[in-house]
């Protein structure tokens, strides 16, 4: 086990420089500067600038200064916003992300699993085939309807909760609960479809017909036997859920107005600000490796098949 | 019982014994006997039809601007019969048109991750060995990348070019088609009726030709019907966040994001785009779940 992980780790090291490599080089070689502004700047400042961030040595010296300054987890200054460093961009965004990203992983997995099993139970019946509706439902009908929707019935007509914005530090139950609806829905919606699949295969397996042949009560052979097994394909899944759930809060984060690291990324991309965007990059892809790193080791432990060499 | 009389009727039912249905015929009776693919299949038609002919037939372009007539509700008056944009554009055949941007990028992309994923993993997979090893952790490499970051950077790095917009969602798609091909490709090669095609003399490329690809084509079909609407999605994500296609041409999340800005003043901006995208969506859904079962053989 110890020597699988640190096998996948040594993996995931070429992997990061892959992406962080991609990403700078594209950024870089792209046309337009982060000092492209409305009045043109003198030749003299301009160059002042380059040499002051460093724009002015060659790319590949560039790319590696980068990758000294990563190692010793200085991301550097932004380039748009003087009087912050990339540090403190994400360090203020991330923990919204992060909480509307758990809470809507928490719900998901709360209302989808049930549900998942309910249908699985009741399969091929009436509750089952509206459960697999309103998870196609969920599935075809992406956050960027879903947000503005709900938005508009609950915050608008309604009247009941606020349809945008957050202070900063000030994370409310009212001001995060529509935001964190609208991400989980999709994700409710494949987790369902996902446990019931699993559940109708572990149902009619063998070991669970063992398990009602020698005489368990049908609640023991569901919580003891089946469960565990039906929720395995869930754990393997919740490595991309993540990912699933960071594209998503690009949307809702605009939506909603939310100052989360998905706003941070479309802004920055668009100024040219190259240490932000870089920043946002290297944390979500370290963090994808990571999150399914865990799952697969998660899902050695519980599925007693597997075995790590 | 009747017995059989005539020898007429001795020889149809022979004849009928005899002619068997093909793998594929058998697909099609099982789809079409699937009611939400079947109706799926006609409203999605239906609306594809509209989108590229309807707007010929339209009193209105979807560029110009009724400055009298901005942010009108549906009114049959002037025959904006969904209303009209904040600029006074006519928001039925600017719908018209967003429907038929949205699909003409979920085909072309996914072909363009159709064409490199079915040859990638075709030739992983045939091949095989190390070539398949290398070519299979280049795609596991690519699977960690972060896309829709790199898609956006690439949008904002070479401009809003429709081009673009196709190859670097088809590029972002083509990964799991590669899998999927790849899989299918190995397993099939060790499958005893190619094995007894080997045995009788046919050459690798009737093998290829006759038995592995109408095989791949099964699992490829289906995954294919999925990718469009996964890719209209992705568009419709770019062109909310405002780096897709350009004013004054439109697509459905262009229009959604339009509607979103606008929705409490006047709400069917939103409505109309975003039931169009959950019908479109839902239709290659359904045809997708369909197609799945009628051709998956595991289900049998």
């Amino acid at each position: 086990m110890l020597a699988y992980t640190m096998r996948r780790l040594m993996v995931a090291i070429p992997t990061m420089l892959v992406i962080i490599a991609v990403a700078f080089f594209m950024m870089r070689l792209a046309p337009g500067s982060p000092f492209d502004t409305e009045r043109a700047l003198s030749p003299e400042i301009r160059a002042q600038l380059m040499s002051f961030y460093g724009f002015d040595k060659p790319l590949y010296i560039q790319f590696l200064d980068y990758l000294k300054g990563l190692a010793t987890f200085d991301l550097g200054p932004s380039l748009i916003y003087k009087d912050q460093t990339v540090s403190e961009i994400i360090g203020s965004g991330f923990p919204v992300s992060m909480t509307i990203g758990l809470a809507a992983l928490l719900l998901a997995t709360f209302v989808g699993v049930p549900m998942g099993l309910f249908a699985a139970l009741k399969q091929n019946s009436l509750p089952d085939y509206s459960i697999m509706a309103i998870a196609m439902a969920g599935i075809c009908i992406p956050s960027l309807v879903t947000g503005p929707i709900l938005s508009l019935v609950f915050g608008v007509y309604l009247g009941w909760l606020p349809t945008a914005g957050l202070d900063l530090g000030k994370m409310t139950f009212e001001t995060l609960l529509l935001p964190v609806v609208t991400l989980s829905l999709a994700q409710i919606a494949i987790i369902s479809r996902l446990v019931r699949s699993s559940a109708v295969e572990v149902l009619r397996s063998n070991f669970v017909r063992t398990a009602r042949a020698k005489g368990l009560p049908e609640g023991q052979v569901l919580a003891k036997h089946a469960l565990r097994a039906a929720l395995l394909p869930l754990v393997s899944y919740l490595g991309p859920a993540c990912a699933g759930l960071i594209t998503g809060s690009v949307v809702v984060e605009t939506v909603f107005q939310l100052p989360g690291i998905g706003k941070n990324f479309v802004t920055s991309a668009l100024q040219r600000d190259y240490p932000v965007v870089m920043a946002v990059v290297v944390l979500y892809a370290g963090l994808i490796i990571l999150l399914n790193l865990l799952a697969d080791l998660a899902y050695g432990l519980l599925d007693p098949k597997v075995k790590y060499e | 019982m009747t017995l059989l009389t005539t020898p007429q009727e001795k020889a149809e039912l022979l004849e009928a014994a005899v002619k068997g249905r093909s793998l594929w015929e058998d697909a099609r009776r099982r789809l079409f006997r699937n009611k939400a693919a079947v109706g799926s299949m006609i409203v999605l038609g239906t609306l594809t039809f509209l989108a590229i002919f309807g707007p010929f037939f339209w009193p209105h372009d979807y560029e110009t601007i009724y400055n009298d007539r901005v942010l009108e509700a549906p009114t049959w008056e002037h025959l904006h019969i969904f209303g009209t944009d904040p600029q006074g554009r006519d928001l039925f055949v600017r719908l018209l048109y967003g429907l038929r941007m949205s699909l003409a990028v979920g085909l072309v992309a996914t072909g363009v991750s159709l064409l490199i994923g079915v040859i990638w993993g075709a030739t992983a997979g045939y091949i095989g060995g190390r070539v398949d090893q290398i070519m299979m952790r280049i795609v596991d490499v690519l699977y960690a990348l972060p896309f829709i970051f790199f898609v956006i950077i690439l949008m904002v790095v070479f401009g809003r070019n429709l081009i673009l917009i196709f190859v670097a969602i088809g590029a972002v798609e083509w990964l799991t088609m590669a899998r999927i091909v790849r899989g299918q490709t190995i397993s099939l090669r060790k499958k005893e009726f190619v094995e007894a095609a080997e045995a009788a003399g046919v050459t690798s490329s009737s093998i290829v030709t006759r038995h592995i690809v109408p095989n791949v084509l099964g699992p490829v079909v289906v995954y294919v019907t999925l990718t469009i609407p996964a890719v209209i999605l992705t568009e419709s994500f770019l062109s909310f966040l405002g780096l897709g296609v350009q004013e004054p041409m439109t697509s459905l999340g262009n229009l959604i994001s339009i509607g979103a800005r606008e929705m409490e003043i006047a709400p069917w901006l939103l409505i109309f785009p975003a039931t169009t995208m959950m019908i479109t969506l839902f239709c290659f859904n359904f045809i997708g779940d369909g197609l799945r079962d009628a051709i998956d053989p595991r289900d049998r």
